[in-house]
């Protein structure tokens, strides 16, 4: 921009501010900070006058109050005398629960009916197709209120399944029971107990709980690096040793090892009184929200997956066929992971979006983060002000986590081009 | 004779073989089963799958579908009626609550005399939006036109529209065809106006406030024009300067003179009796028109060098996609009131519309900022090598081209935004799948009345969706093969 | 006024409402209609017909007093507001009154800046069971699935007397009526629970009503009142003396059939005060003289607007019980209008 054959600086006349591109820059930039500020105070001032008019202040003390509700899902442990941060707090990991569970369900029915879309199969393809055009093209709203009210009125409630000759059973050996009110599954218990982790916040952990977990994850481990060994023996020798049996081992015998050492016991669930107990019962409010997250999100995944599968160019298809590789490993080692780079930033952005729609958990009743926070407290206390702020800054904070991983996602391919 | 030559040559054909049938044709039926459906075992289980799929649903739906009930006046009288007609145990579809509550599904609460002014307003609509939308493409401008008016035209005649009206509207739609196929860039100037006759249509009141409200705009543009050339940044304040001024004062009070020598009134409508899907194709409508403007500054702003402008764009855009839509409704619900000066209050549909809008445009921007990346480096550096400023290259060179990209985008939002319409429910508004079938439940009559609303607006839903996503996917492949030339 | 004319087209449509101000009274007459917060829709208190029009007990209270403020009970524009929203209409200056059955409390008394006026309805919370269940008291109901409609008082109760008897329950958390009768009626959950008068209006609308009892435990009171901003007197005393002109009128035998006849013939002292024809308390609230005439005009007195919407002959069949006048037995008592 500078002009080499400019004479030294001229004198500087306020016009310059304007005129000048080099000041013009700052001239912009402070007259809209201005602007802004100066909108920004009047909201609050505008907001601190309706507040002293309601005589009312803005103050978090009543997450410190007793919330006096019941909370019928949960993760950590809430009773009504619990304050209402801690109802907050089980709220947001219910999001977060129904979030993390409609995004791997969502994700797997996407992949599928994308990739089943453009099957040479004609049925399938049409039935994938009606729908995909049938969920995206209706209100999620809709769904939810649906896929409730079919758990609602097809499903038996549990007294069905009483009596000599109950007009509901039980599935998968006796140890399922689909209700209208719940599903009910078996629970795991061990019978030489080895205490709990305390995770603090009156949050525990079993132990055994924590062994099998890090079993797992050692199983997980240990079998990386056996196929590491083992395709570093392919390359050198041109023979792949049988590792599979080790490796199912890794993942078995730890597994059979403590559940001897625990004596774990599977509970069935049995009726007692109105209820199922014994198990653990998965509430129908989370198995329907979650199922009409998960089919509504999974169309628009499977419209990103066609069309990233579309994006590869054909000449890759027909180049792994020449191969002579079979579709179905066309598909999984030259297709998809071509076809990744384009599906991966809008699938983040639909996880996005499945995390937000997870608030209308509200017409189901299954107790998220805007139900405890934004419905049940706010309304209880009457701070809608300070309810509401919390409840979007934690909303906020969610997505910019997720778009976060969506940029270092991005990032990392860009480095990967050449 | 044949016994010795066969002893002493190996092998040689002495009889013609029989003739074998032509090889199957390339097409019918059976090549087509086996080619698309049974062309390998995982094919055939897939195949087994989908017809066992289609069996069920089928099955389970159809004698609900067949048992259908149109003409009732309960829900007990429904059940009675297909018991009757099918014996004891059978359910079957009652429709007869969608034909009684039509109406309250359609325009909610609206005064019945006034149902062909909604009808009017979006018939209209497609008239503005044709030069913007369909704008080089003749035949389907002839074809969406006429089709809109031929529908708008009849809608209004079954709701009883007084005869002027009738004739006015068809005007003017005429009027739009014909115009559209002679100079479609002269329809623009509809499409300005239309808001203001949108708005007066809708919730009627007098025609010279709003007709004030876009003199405001005229207003400032004399302005602009009068005010010395010399001094672009004086203009612009000037302009703005006389815009709010005209808003506030003078505009009421030529309002109110004029109104007094010639009222141009129509009956009020207040907003609380919006609902159905008048209400959300208004919100709809509304916050998708208005984003629009909003959206392209603020992408403007996002891709701008200014870094403080720049920051300011990027944390509007994100805190908005990044909290949900019900949040934000309940902040218009809850919250905006106080964010605004004691002593106001707006309309609780306002609110929404306002809260809609912002959401919309956050989207928006994004779609636009897809649009202004995909434009190719040169056109900028065209637009410098000209001479051209900033705002110069934006309108001429930048945007024009930014925005055709941007169209399926911009149909995506407004499909996204149309079903999100939905919501308003939770804020107490009369939307049509929930609220509206809730308070039809909420009557004895049809208490219980489940399936048959669900299946109603969500086939309406479809259908509007549906019809938008296959333009916008038909606009796109046109824009493919626009830049393959 | 020119400003707001300006700032309506603007907008669409923009009412100055009350949040700081004092003066709900002339704002509503500027304005020339009442803006009413009702229920979304819960039969016999508050529901829109197919044409909108809204009727229902509650209703009943907003059309009185826009009789008795702008002489016309048609002048009313109904704001639905859900549980979650309804506070927040009033505080904001969305509505000027509420007369969606709310609970009067201590807390949203004082610390939601609100004002109740008085009690339209004295109700309590009950439980409906299926009569197959075989339960006859709420004490049976331990380790029972309950239906409860979030946001509302009732949530709170129900928490507070399960642990205070000991015993268990599992909620299930619907968002309104509608929803409400679904799940229990497809059995999601043993019993439901709301206010006596929401259980008997549900059960009354059920195929058959026979096959439920509402179980003979009432576990808290809930007087559901009509409420107004905090801080504007003179408006609550209106909306207050007109629900009293409307229990009075009941008292003294003044009907929307003889009212005309009342008021030119009455020797009853209190009925020509309570209807203007002697000592001009419309005055003394910044009203006419003809005020409570018009409110009791508007649909009758308590015990007509009782019996229209709610009442033994509707489908609602409510019967009078604590909402009957005090000679009765009832708690329906209007202070002398003196």
């Amino acid at each position: 921009m500078a002009d080499t054959a400019a004479p030294a600086d001229p004198p500087f006349r306020l016009s310059m501010l304007i005129y000048d591109r080099r000041y013009r820059g700052w001239t912009i930039q402070i007259v809209v900070f201005l602007v802004v500020m100066t909108a920004a105070a009047w909201l609050i001032n505008n907001t601190l006058e309706n507040l002293a008019a309601l005589g009312k202040d803005f103050s978090f003390r009543f997450l410190g109050q007793r919330a006096g509700y019941d909370i019928p899902q949960r993760l950590i442990p809430y009773t009504a005398d619990s304050t209402h941060l801690r109802a907050t707090v089980v709220g947001l990991l219910n999001t977060l629960l129904v979030s993390i569970l409609g995004c791997i369900a969502a994700t797997v029915l996407g992949v599928v009916a994308g990739v089943l879309r453009l099957s040479n199969n004609w049925i399938v393809a049409r039935l994938l197709t009606i729908y995909v055009e049938i969920f995206r093209n209706i209100p999620l709203l809709l769904w939810i209120l649906v896929i409730y009210a079919i758990f609602t009125e097809a499903l038996p409630p549990p007294n069905a399944f009483r009596g000599e000759d109950p007009a509901a059973s039980m599935v998968l050996f006796d140890s399922i029971a689909l209700t209208n009110r719940y599903t009910a599954i078996p629970s795991l218990h061990a019978t030489s107990d080895p205490g709990s982790l305390s995770l603090g916040w009156g949050v525990l952990i079993s132990w055994a709980a924590v062994a099998f977990v890090l079993a797992f994850v050692a199983a997980v481990i240990a079998h990386r690096a056996i196929r590491r060994w083992a395709k570093a023996r392919q390359e050198e020798t041109g023979a792949r040793p049988t590792t599979w049996p080790i490796s199912l081992g890794l993942y078995v015998v730890p597994a059979v090892v403590l559940w001897f050492w625990f004596g774990i016991t599977v509970e069935r669930p049995v009726l007692a009184g109105f209820n199922f107990a014994g198990g653990s019962n998965v509430h129908n409010a989370l198995v329907a929200l979650w199922l009409a997250l998960t089919l509504y999100t999974g169309a628009f995944i499977a419209e990103i997956v066609r069309a990233g599968i579309l994006a590869v160019s054909k000449g890759q298809t027909e180049a792994a066929y020449a191969l002579g590789l079979r579709p179905g490993r066309t598909m999984s080692l030259v297709v998809l992971p071509q076809a990744l780079r384009v599906i991966v930033p809008p699938l983040i952005s639909q996880w996005l979006n499945l995390t937000k729609n997870s608030s209308l958990a509200i017409a189901t009743g299954y107790m998220d983060l805007r139900a405890t926070l934004g419905g049940t407290t706010l309304n209880q206390t009457g701070r809608e002000l300070e309810a509401m702020v919390l409840m979007m800054l934690i909303y906020l904070v969610l997505s910019l986590i997720i778009s976060g991983g969506m940029n270092i996602y991005n990032a990392r391919i860009r480095l990967r081009e050449r | 004779m044949s016994e010795i030559h066969a002893e002493t040559v190996g092998y040689t054909r002495n009889t013609m073989l029989p003739p074998q049938p032509p090889p199957q044709r390339q097409s019918g039926a059976i090549l087509w089963l086996r080619e698309n459906l049974l062309s390998g075992p995982l094919n055939i289980l897939l195949t087994i799958l989908g017809i066992a799929v289609v069996w069920y649903l089928v099955s389970g739906v159809w004698p609900w579908l067949a048992n259908s009930v149109w003409r009732a006046d309960g829900l007990q009288e429904c059940r009675a009626i297909i018991t009757a007609r099918a014996g004891e145990g059978t359910t079957g579809a009652c429709w007869a609550v969608i034909r009684e509550r039509w109406w309250q599904f359609t325009f909610g609460f609206y005064p019945r005399a006034l149902y062909w002014r909604p009808v009017a307003a979006f018939g209209l609509l497609f008239v503005a939006i044709a030069p913007i939308l369909f704008a080089d493409e003749r035949r389907i401008r002839r074809v969406v036109l006429g089709v809109a008016a031929v529908l708008t035209l009849l809608a209004m005649w079954a709701v009883n529209a007084p005869d002027g009206w009738l004739v006015a509207v068809a005007a003017v739609m005429v009027g739009g065809l014909v115009l559209s196929e002679r100079r479609p860039s002269a329809l623009l100037a509809f499409s300005g106006f239309y808001p203001v006759l949108a708005y007066w249509l809708l919730w009627g009141g007098s025609l010279w406030q709003p007709l004030m409200v876009l003199a405001g705009f005229f207003v400032g543009w004399g302005i602009y024009r009068l005010v010395g050339r010399g001094a672009p940044i004086l203009r612009m304040v000037a302009a703005v300067l006389a815009v709010v001024a005209w808003w506030l004062w003078l505009g009421p009070l030529v309002a109110q003179t004029l109104a007094a020598a010639l009222p141009l009134a129509i009956a009020a409508v207040t907003s609380d009796t919006f609902g159905g899907f008048l209400l959300s194709i208004t919100i709809g409508v509304t916050a998708i028109s208005m984003s629009l403007p909003l959206g392209i500054i603020l992408a403007l702003a996002r891709r701008s060098d200014l870094p403080l402008v720049k920051m300011l764009a990027v944390t509007f855009i994100e805190f908005i996609r990044g909290v949900p839509l019900i949040a934000l409704l309940f902040v218009a619900s809850l919250l905006l009131n106080y964010f605004l000066p004691p002593g106001t209050s707006f309309d609780i549909i306002l609110r929404v519309i306002i809260m809609v809008t912002l959401f919309a445009a956050a989207y928006m921007a994004e779609v636009i900022r897809g649009g202004l990346a995909a434009l190719p480096r040169g056109q900028y550096e065209a637009a410098d090598a000209l001479g051209l400023d900033y705002w110069k290259a934006q309108r001429l060179i930048i945007l024009p081209q930014a925005l055709k990209v941007s169209i399926p985008g911009i149909v995506g939002t407004f499909i996204g935004i149309f079903k999100d319409t939905t919501l308003v429910t939770f804020v107490g508004l009369y939307d049509p799948l929930k609220s509206t079938a809730d308070s039809v439940r909420a009557s004895i009559a049809w208490k219980g009345t489940y399936w048959e609303p669900y299946i109603f607006t969500g086939a309406i839903f479809f259908i509007l969706c549906f019809a938008m996503s296959r333009y916008s996917m038909y606009l796109e492949t046109r824009l493919k093969r626009g830049d393959s030339h | 006024m020119k400003r707001s004319v300006l700032l309506a087209t603007l907008g669409g449509a923009v009412l100055a409402g009350g949040m700081a101000s004092a003066a709900t009274l002339d704002e509503v007459k500027a304005r020339d209609v009442l803006n009413c917060g009702v229920n979304t829709g819960l039969a016999g208190f508050a529901a829109p017909d197919a044409n909108g029009n809204w009727q229902g007990f509650d209703v009943a209270v907003c059309k009185a007093l826009a009789a008795a403020v702008l002489g016309d009970a048609t002048k009313v524009k109904y704001v639905p507001t859900t549980g979650q929203t309804r506070f927040t209409a009033l505080s904001s200056g969305e509505v000027d009154v509420l007369a969606r059955n709310s609970t009067w409390s201590f807390q949203r008394d004082t610390d939601l800046k609100l004002d109740f006026v008085a009690t339209n309805y004295y109700d309590g919370q009950g439980f409906m069971v299926p009569r197959a269940l075989g339960v006859t008291s709420a004490t049976e109901l331990d380790g029972a699935t309950v239906c409860i409609q979030t946001g509302t008082t009732t949530e709170l109760n129900l928490a507070d007397w399960f642990r205070a008897n000991n015993i268990t329950y599992q909620p299930v958390n619907i968002d309104s009526n509608a929803e409400g009768e679904q799940q229990y009626l497809a059995g999601a959950c043993d019993a439901y629970t709301t206010d006596a008068s929401g259980l008997a209006a549900t059960r009354a609308a059920f195929a058959n009503p026979d096959d439920h009892i509402i179980l003979p435990e009432i576990i808290s009171k809930e007087p559901l009142a009509i409420a107004v901003r905090h801080g504007d007197n003179e408006w609550g005393d209106i909306v207050r003396w007109t629900f009293f002109a409307l229990v009075a009128a009941e008292d003294y035998g003044i009907t929307s059939a003889n009212l005309e006849e009342q008021a030119a013939n009455s020797q009853n002292p209190e009925v020509q005060r309570l209807l203007g024809k002697t000592d001009d308390l419309g005055a003394m609230i910044g009203l006419d003289a003809d005020w409570a005439k018009r409110a009791i005009a508007a649909s009758g007195n308590y015990g007509e607007i009782f019996n229209a919407t709610i009442g033994e002959a509707t489908p609602i069949k409510l019967n009078r019980g604590l909402n009957a006048q005090w000679t009765q037995g009832g708690l329906m008592y209007a202070p002398p209008f003196r």
